[in-house]
């Protein structure tokens, strides 16, 4: 059967590539794309270790057929730091100690931006349940939680006039 | 996996011209129970169709006091339309207990619907609201209530050709009010060992005077519980009105053993999830009679 | 938090700077083991048997090998026939035959999942198209899964080769017992007979996986003069490096293993399952091969801890003073001998004075997959029985929990279960940190209970290299061949700038592949800021060493009149007295005064000191659902010193988490067919973030005289206390004591409610 070929913007670049039908799309990222940054932890939506922006919206990629992507608009752990500048959410993961080790990162990174972008002053039940759809298992969550939380003082701290 | 066909129709009457041409072909919304079930081999479709880049697939939409909400609106837009959250957040809270943020952003109330679980957590709160489906196939549209999709697990009444195109929720009565709740190990993430939905309405003096209930996790189906409704009416849900409910539930729960739960745990919580959800649905309608 | 007993002025050590893998990480650039791609490399598959327990009759490749775009098939008659022997490379010691069988079945297929075949070809659906035309014949034997029926006479039997180990004289017919493990001492009987009070009980677990998100991967590439690379992640390149050469037969330096970043191992990665499987498909087909699990591979053929039932008896005077247990315990082997029941018997008691005792483990082999290390493996099975019947003595004695501990804990000369004395342990400290701290005493709200639990691990040192150099500007490497789990780099850079007295960024580490570095065991055991810290110290000091001997020498001084101080040397006497030399004017120097300046450090560290716990655990528990919330969690800990607290608390908190969710959900369940009915993410219910509260790590410092910086392994004692301190905790709420784990709420409803 002859590929897909599909025309996306990915990081804000134009992308195309060619898939199988039923390629997901944490597949083409990987692979055929090489931003390996998004990790395959399960393959069936449970880990978040996938996870991207689909048109503004956080989903796990490897739930995304990559024909689905034809015309749309992703964004991925690569895209998050400005060139060398890095989001407020991964410096405080750094901060914070926040990833021990960091296979989940990139999903949480992801995820939790997302969160702040449209909350940014989150409780801490918010930010444990808007997480709730990515696993870690080595830190417990503590110091992510406390990280995110962290950044978003951070943010909200930059938009108050000086 | 690799001889399925992707497509992606732009009109209702292209998505049942490709499902008619293939018994094995599947309609694909948010995609979280099919590519998962695709990729497990549980299921290899010769076709996947597309239903997001048909017009009006996505979204919800206002018809006077009622609402439509198109087969690929993901389970956080229900919650973003604050006219139905407002109106039935039963139905709203239930479609946004489903998986995660990341799933829900994806996961639609049709697809929990047509994947046909006992334990899909929207449906035994679309039920109780009394929703209806528009369903699409090669004769034209037909309507059909929400409970007579699922057959059994995983099978649906849909015809060779249909699909769900829209699931319509009528007005909230005057005096209405929703709820439905779930037993889980975690707090996220989870599937329903039992859920409970209940949707009634209470007059002025706070009798009730309509009162559905449906579970889920309890048979090969979400069921609905006429008994447990008619428990209901005609009491201020006072003890032995909550008693009655409880009782009714059960009696109409046959769950089985699974590694989910157990028949006697799931009995039990099907009384107690009806019992609560009814007080929570009983305060809502309350708060806005 | 306790201060440190010699009090010394650190400068780097106790600072939380910023990991120097961490930008990799918070970026997507870091390569771990899914995401390394090797030029031409062919996508390998594995098929697994669908049976529990059969006798592979025959396997036909043909039809495989001719699909378009195969380029090698393998089975296991591909693995050289090898004669046994065991090899310590981890956590645990496994025979190397076993290690082979379990990377491709000979004979007979030990449990649902296990590698039969492999193949590999030029895409993965290829690959995985080709596993579909590989015919097996099986034929089903019986199987079994529980312990108790696994040495019930007539069980299926696994090997014919197995007669139980630590037994005496040698049984006569083969068996499911594997080993037997036994120690004790004084009259177990009597003493029980005559106590004041006694509890027993029997206590019963199933078996959970380590759970780590990163699914095993690797990509192998083996040429025809016999060299061969593999690049994978695991716990320990140098294990990947032995193992693999000696499933396969052939010298350990024709392999190259270069470490990939790793996404979690928790002990599971400690072992091998993929490599040798890769090597045959890439000899074969002349190309790199990579294998990879799916998630359901993890859960279907990789280790899980052993499950358990454990019988446990405890005897007091009235005044609490123990005076016998009795435990004895069945373990979870799995497919082929593991061994978590050596373990599990050093670690029941040991934290008590007791003066009659005696502990039984013995390890059952059963159709399930081989058990393996996970975090303080054998530990949290026998001390979740332990610590729920000292709360039920607690309870039957009127004393209170922690003041009970108190009474009997272990210390400093105290025997061991070994008979051999405790060093410098910090038991006593933590139980009186834990019964100071507020949450102790802190009120509690409706359907609340307050549990508490203490346990330990012993910990470990052995085998590591570090080189440290130091490069012409002064910066300096320290290369190790410890793979970084949680933060190890960060604490070597910390150990040798706080030798050198040099800013922490003036240190980089990294992770060097088994062609770069000596010979370094495993990152477990909770052994690597301890042993291969040890080593970047002792590489550190010759290094330090060796900059004064140059700069004397550049000065035209005697060795003796130079010293080291604030990251430079001194000269004390002749014509440069007072001037100094940094590290990068000695450096720069250093082709013309003896050659560039570096050391190694290749040791076997001893003096190693095992790590105690106490944790407080507050939980709510719906009367109506049997739903248990952890509402407040505090775990105690002797950390010997903390490096980098940040990570130190990292490891507290995780394994506490891992505790908790060994306490309340998580459990493989298992079909009436012997099939695994929960192989994924979404019905193995580990902790989520909204489960959880934060968990308070309390870090008391009791430090290792036998350590240059005083430390103790901190990673694997803190999912030892957890379990019964969730069990106690939900006692305390309810009255109803839950012996059998996961404690999900339909057992805890069914606790609650015996009526049904």
């Amino acid at each position: 059967m002859s590929k897909i070929r599909v025309s996306t913007t990915v990081n804000g670049d134009h992308a195309e590539f060619l898939c199988e039908s039923t390629s997901s799309l944490l597949d083409v990222l990987r692979d055929t794309m090489g931003l390996t940054g998004s990790k395959e932890g399960c393959g069936s939506g449970d880990c978040g270790a996938c996870t991207i922006m689909l048109d503004g919206e956080m989903v796990c990629s490897c739930l995304v057929l990559a024909p689905e992507a034809e015309g749309r608009t992703v964004a991925t752990i690569e895209g998050v730091a400005e060139g060398s500048v890095l989001h407020p959410v991964q410096q405080k993961f750094l901060e914070h100690a926040a990833l021990q080790c960091g296979f989940c990162t990139p999903g949480f990174i992801v995820a939790a931006k997302a969160l702040l972008d449209r909350n940014p002053n989150p409780t801490e039940a918010e930010v444990r349940y808007w997480l709730a759809g990515n696993l870690c298992r080595c830190t417990g969550y503590d110091k992510i939680v406390r990280a995110v939380m962290a950044a978003a003082a951070d943010l909200r701290q930059e938009r108050t006039p000086a | 996996m690799s001889s399925t066909v992707y497509h992606a129709p732009g009109t209702v009457e292209d998505a049942v011209a490709l499902l008619s041409a293939d018994p094995t072909a599947r309609p694909l919304g948010g995609g979280t129970d099919l590519i998962v079930q695709m990729r497990s081999g549980r299921l290899s479709p010769g076709a996947v169709i597309d239903l997001k880049r048909i017009e009006g697939m996505s979204g919800v939409r206002r018809v006077g006091d009622a609402f439509a909400i198109g087969a690929a609106t993901p389970c956080t837009a229900l919650k973003a339309n604050a006219g139905l959250a407002a109106a039935w957040p039963g139905v709203v809270e239930a479609a946004n207990l489903i998986g995660s943020v990341q799933v829900r952003n994806r996961a639609t109330m049709a697809g929990n619907l047509c994947n046909a679980s006992p334990a899909a957590d929207s449906v035994p709160a679309l039920v109780a609201a009394g929703a209806v489906c528009v369903i699409a196939g090669p004769s034209g549209l037909r309507e059909a209530p929400v409970e007579a999709i699922p057959v059994s697990p995983g099978k649906t009444s849909l015809a060779p050709g249909e699909f769900v195109v829209e699931i319509r929720l009528p007005p909230r009565p005057a005096g209405g009010g929703d709820a439905y709740l779930r037993a889980t190990p975690r707090t996220e993430m989870d599937i329903a060992v039992v859920g409970a939905g209940v949707s009634l309405v209470l007059d002025g003096e706070g009798t009730c005077t309509a009162a559905r209930v449906a579970l889920g996790a309890v048979g090969p189906t979400v069921v609905l519980v006429e008994e447990a409704g008619a428990a209901l009416v005609g009491t201020k849900l006072g003890d032995d009105a909550l008693a009655a409910l409880s009782q009714a539930v059960q009696a109409a729960s046959h769950p089985i053993d699974d590694k989910r739960g157990t028949v006697s745990y799931r009995k039990a919580m099907a009384g107690v999830l009806a019992r609560r959800a009814a007080l929570i649905a009983a305060s809502r309608a309350g708060a806005k009679a | 938090m306790n201060a440190p007993e010699q009090m010394k002025q650190f400068r780097h050590i106790g600072t939380r700077p910023i990991r120097p893998d961490g930008v990799d990480k918070v970026t997507g650039k870091a390569l771990y083991s899914p995401d390394f791609k090797a030029p031409g490399m062919l996508w390998g598959a594995i098929l697994r048997s669908p049976h529990p327990h059969a006798r592979i009759l025959s396997i036909d490749t043909k039809k495989a090998e001719a699909l378009p775009g195969v380029k090698a098939v393998a089975t296991g008659k591909d693995l050289p026939t090898l004669e046994s022997l065991v090899m310590h490379v981890g956590e645990g010691a496994s025979d190397i035959v076993d290690i082979s069988h379990n990377c491709l079945a000979l004979g007979k297929a030990l449990y649902e999942g296990h590698a039969v075949a492999a193949v590999a070809a030029t895409s993965p659906e290829i690959a995985r198209e080709a596993l579909g035309l590989i015919a097996v014949e099986y034929e089903e034997l019986p199987f079994v899964l529980g312990l108790e029926e696994a040495l019930a006479e007539g069980a299926p039997v696994l090997h014919d080769t197995v007669f139980t180990k630590g037994v005496d004289p040698k049984p006569d017919k083969p068996s499911n017992a594997a080993m037997r493990v036994e120690m004790g001492k004084g009259d177990v009987e009597g003493a029980l007979a005559s106590a004041a009070a006694t509890v027993s009980g029997r206590y019963t677990l199933e078996p959970v996986h380590q759970g780590y998100i990163e699914p095993h991967a690797c990509v192998a590439s083996w040429n025809g003069d016999g060299q061969a690379q593999i690049w994978t992640s695991s716990q320990g390149h140098f294990a990947v490096r032995s193992l693999t050469a000696s499933v396969l037969a052939i010298p350990q330096a024709d392999i190259r293993v270069t470490p990939l970043e790793i996404g979690g191992g928790f002990g599971g990665k400690t072992t091998i399952y993929l490599e040798p499987v890769a090597m045959v498909l890439s000899k074969k087909s002349g190309r790199p091969v990579r294998l990879a699990m799916t998630r359901e591979e993890v859960f279907r053929a990789t280790g899980p801890a052993p499950g358990a039932v454990i019988d446990v008896r405890l005897g007091a005077d009235a005044d609490g003073a123990l005076v016998a247990a009795d435990v004895q315990f069945l373990y979870h082997s799995g497919a082929f001998t593991a061994n978590d029941a050596g373990a599990g018997v050093s670690s029941a008691i040991g934290h008590y004075r007791i003066a009659n005792t005696r502990v039984v483990g013995t390890e059952v082999l059963c159709n399930r997959p081989a058990a393996k290390a996970y975090r303080a493996p054998g530990a949290p099975q026998v001390n979740f029985a332990v610590e729920s019947a000292m709360d039920e003595l607690a309870g039957k004695l009127g004393i209170d929990p922690l003041d009970l501990r108190l009474k009997n804990a272990a210390a400093e000369g105290d025997p061991q279960t070994s008979g051999l004395p405790w060093g410098r342990i910090g038991y006593v400290e933590c139980l009186e940190a834990a019964k100071a701290h507020p949450h102790w005493s802190a009120p509690l709200g409706a359907h609340q209970g307050r549990g508490v639990a203490g346990g330990y691990w012993g910990n470990y040192g052995g085998p590591s290299t570090v080189n440290v150099s130091v490069a012409e500007d002064g910066t300096i490497t320290v290369a190790t061949g410890s793979p970084d789990i949680g933060g190890s780099r960060a604490s070597m850079a910390i150990m040798a700038a706080e030798v050198l007295d040099v800013p922490y960024e003036q240190v980089r580490a990294v992770v060097a592949d088994t062609a770069s570095i000596g010979v370094s065991m495993v990152t477990g055991g909770s052994r690597t800021t301890f042993a291969t810290g040890m080593a970047t110290v002792q590489a550190a000091e010759e290094v330090k060493r060796l900059l004064c001997e140059r700069a004397a020498r550049m000065w035209g001084v005697p060795a003796d009149q130079v010293e080291w101080r604030s990251g430079a040397v001194a000269c004390l006497a002749g014509e440069a007295q007072g001037q100094t030399l940094s590290a990068a004017a000695i450096a720069g120097r250093s082709f013309h005064s003896g050659g560039p300046i570096a050391a190694v450090a290749a040791l076997s560290a001893q003096g190693w000191l095992p790590g105690f716990g106490v944790h407080i655990c507050d939980t709510e528990v719906d009367p109506e659902t049997g739903h248990v919330r952890i509402v407040r969690y505090t775990a105690v800990q002797d950390v010997g010193t903390a490096i980098h607290p940040d990570y130190v608390e990292g490891q507290i908190q995780g394994g506490a988490a891992q505790g908790i969710g060994w306490a309340l959900n998580e459990a493989y369940i298992y079909g009436e067919n012997g099939k695994l009915d929960n192989a994924g993410f979404l019905d193995y219910r580990m902790p989520v973030a909204s489960d959880l509260p934060m968990i308070e790590a309390v870090m008391v410092e009791v430090p290792n005289p036998a350590h240059p910086y005083g430390v103790k392994g901190v990673g694997e004692v803190p999912i030892v206390p957890p379990l019964a301190a969730v069990a106690n905790a939900i006692h305390a709420a309810t009255g109803a004591r839950l012996k059998d784990l996961p404690m999900a709420p339909d057992r805890v409803y069914a606790a609650l409610h015996p009526q049904g």
